[in-house]
């Protein structure tokens, strides 16, 4: 009796083993598959039909791509947006934090005061940032009277398809600018201070130092935040919508908003599934080629 | 040439004195050691010569031309640092060559000169590598090698030896004493061990709280020391210090000196004793002994230690513990100390060192 009371007890012990880990991650999974995976299924899934939420959907096969990739401009027009915007983002925002973690790095109290005022506009909502910059941005704006001020002439900011991208990139690196900088800052700490005297000793340039020393060893750090942006950069929406709302004309069309526009203005969502399908393709293209190719070149301690 | 010369140098960190006006001459081609436990100031004096940690007041001479505002890397110095400090994104040969390359030093020359160090090190095989693939006695070569190949006039060394393991530790100070012996410059190593002091050095500063306690040979250290705390710092087991009859001086002698019997002998120094503890050491035994009574009134009884070539002394036994007065060390109450024909009358110290009669010990 007692034996085999022991022998049950312990079946139940062991089944309890196997599955704990599964009850452990069971939320997070229910979670990632409602949310995540389903929604990714699901858009591929309707980019193969004719959909207004209104009537029956319509198997039509490969014409949605057909459309975007051959048939329709604007497409075209907003990947190449997306392009321009991603890149000059990835290059000032990188170029821009290691500027501004080389000048920080140093613990004076006036350089903690100017990291914490750097690192302010990314704990604000993108919503509020992008309202007030609209309102500076204005043709009869702040940044304008700035302008006056130095005898400049006057832009049209957000109102001029020559200046309107450029103008949100301006937003978004000033709000970003902070974080990506303190992520540097913190590795650029953790350097030892004998590699620097070392270097120091072996007569290094500055200019020589930072390129044969510092940078190489903050190349994990510099790819973490090429990866991050990049795809961040990619996924630019609210920014576009507050400030610009794709104009003027489509000079600051950019996908996530094209696809927007698509499904929720003109209500075609299987048009607009299937420009969402093309954009997490590149994502996922991006990502393989970004953890492959660099692999070899960058340094982990 | 290549004498180094501190004149008045004081050094705060924030507000706390590290070494306050001291001169010191490090002698041209000598193996000098700064020893001392840490936080004594050695690193920190050799980071001055180096001109990583800049003296807050004060001049540095290297061949009569003052240094202090000299960049580090223009003070012909190398040093090697206690975690090495080697470029972890280089390969081996990158970190020897950096150096070179920054004093535009040409191709072939640093070919050659990174191809015999190599050789000299025995990193010839490994010169490709990263030093994340190397071993840390491997790494430690990499250091040696990136200063060496700068031909300077001195080499700096941080306890460099003190990340390897013991038996590495010692077949590395054989080698340093040879390429010291080779290259015939100055060498400046800084290390707390006491051994590795002795054992390599032409002259060892002793160091505490930012005071020099005694620059002198290793025989002198420890056959002649200028006070209690370097009679105190070389030898193991350390000199035995205790306080003289009159209350305020002290006399010393080394465990190893001391004569153990079970009779009283005829040295000036005699003392009975129990034996509290023995240690087997191989060829010798140490034991500890319990002093029969103080020395000076109201003391308490005192331990010594003893180091005798006669294991046959068992715990709980009396024994005598004398000393000859060639071997006793006398300090005033200053704890320096007192020399024969140094001017004072040595009679008044070798009368306290002689056997206190039993009646008057510790009685009023």
């Amino acid at each position: 009796m007692m034996g085999e009371e022991k022998k049950k007890k312990k079946g139940g012990a062991i089944w309890w083993e196997r599955v704990r880990p599964y009850v452990m991650v069971g939320p997070c999974m229910i979670f990632l598959a409602v949310f995540t995976v389903y929604p990714v299924l699901n858009m591929i899934y309707l980019s193969f039909f004719d959909y207004n939420l209104l009537t029956e959907k319509k198997y039509i096969g490969l014409k949605n791509y057909e459309r975007l990739f051959f048939v329709n401009v604007d497409f075209w027009n907003a990947v190449k947006n997306t392009a321009i915007y991603t890149l000059s983002v990835v290059i000032l925002l990188i170029f821009f934090a290691l500027v501004f973690a080389l000048w920080l790095q140093k613990s004076t109290v006036l350089n903690s005061i100017a990291q914490r005022i750097i690192f302010l506009p990314h704990i604000c909502a993108m919503l509020s940032v992008a309202m007030v910059f609209q309102w500076m941005m204005d043709e009869k704006g702040l940044l304008n009277m700035v302008l006056e001020f130095f005898r400049l002439p006057a832009l049209r900011w957000l109102n001029s398809s020559a200046t309107a991208l450029l103008s949100v990139i301006v937003v978004n690196v000033w709000k970003n600018i902070g974080y990506y900088a303190l992520i540097l800052m913190s590795s650029l700490k953790a350097i030892p201070a004998e590699i620097n005297e070392a270097a120091e000793l072996d007569d290094a340039k500055p200019l020589s130092k930072f390129f044969k020393i510092t940078l190489p060893m903050l190349s994990p750090q510099v790819f973490f935040l090429l990866v991050t942006i990049t795809i961040s950069s990619f996924k630019v929406f609210e920014s576009v919508r507050v400030l610009t709302g794709g104009g003027p004309g489509d000079s600051t069309q950019v996908l996530v908003y094209y696809i927007y526009r698509y499904a929720m203005t003109n209500l075609k969502f299987g048009y607009a599934s299937a420009a969402g399908t093309f954009l997490l393709a590149v994502v996922l293209i991006l990502t393989v080629v970004y953890f492959r190719l660099p692999g070899k070149r960058v340094h982990y301690q | 040439m290549s004498e180094i010369v501190f004149k008045n140098v004081s050094k705060f960190f924030g507000d706390t004195k590290v070494i306050e006006d001291l001169n010191l001459t490090l002698k041209d081609g000598e193996f000098t050691v700064l020893v001392g436990a840490s936080g004594c100031g050695k690193t920190t004096l050799l980071r001055m010569i180096a001109g990583i940690g800049p003296a807050t007041s004060g001049e540095i001479y290297m061949d009569g031309e003052d240094i202090s505002q000299v960049p580090p890397g223009k003070r012909s110095i190398a040093m090697v640092f206690q975690n090495y400090a080697i470029y972890p994104t280089m390969s081996v040969k990158g970190n020897i060559e950096f150096g070179l390359k920054n004093k535009k030093i040409p191709k072939e020359e640093r070919e050659r000169r990174i191809a015999s160090v190599a050789e000299t090190v025995g990193l010839t095989p490994y010169l490709g590598r990263k030093p994340g693939a190397l071993s840390g006695g491997q790494r430690q070569r990499v250091a040696l090698a990136r200063a060496m190949v700068k031909n300077p006039k001195v080499f700096l060394m941080d306890e460099p030896l003190s990340n390897l393991d013991a038996k590495l530790r010692v077949s590395m100070r054989t080698e340093l004493i040879e390429l010291h012996r080779r290259v015939k410059t100055s060498f400046v190593y800084v290390t707390h061990d006491q051994a590795e002091a002795m054992s390599m050095a032409d002259t060892i500063i002793l160091m505490d709280g930012g005071k020099i306690m005694q620059q002198a040979s290793p025989e002198v250290i420890y056959n002649d020391p200028d006070n209690v705390f370097t009679a105190q710092f070389v030898g193991t087991p350390a000199m035995n210090v205790i306080r003289a009859k009159d209350g305020e001086s002290f006399i010393g002698y080394r465990p190893e000196k001391v004569m153990l019997g079970r009779n009283r002998g005829g040295a000036l120094y005699c003392r009975r004793g129990l034996i509290l503890t023995r240690e087997m050491l191989g060829s010798e035994t140490l034991y500890k002994v319990r002093l029969e009574k103080g020395e000076w009134e109201g003391e308490e009884p005192v331990n010594v230690m003893v180091k005798s070539q006669d294991p046959g002394f068992r715990e709980g036994e009396p024994v005598e513990v004398s000393v000859e007065k060639e071997s006793l060390y006398f300090f005033d109450k200053n704890e320096n100390r007192i020399r024969p024909g140094g001017g004072t009358d040595m009679e008044i110290y070798y009368d306290m060192a002689r056997d206190i009669p039993a009646k008057a010990g510790g009685k009023e």
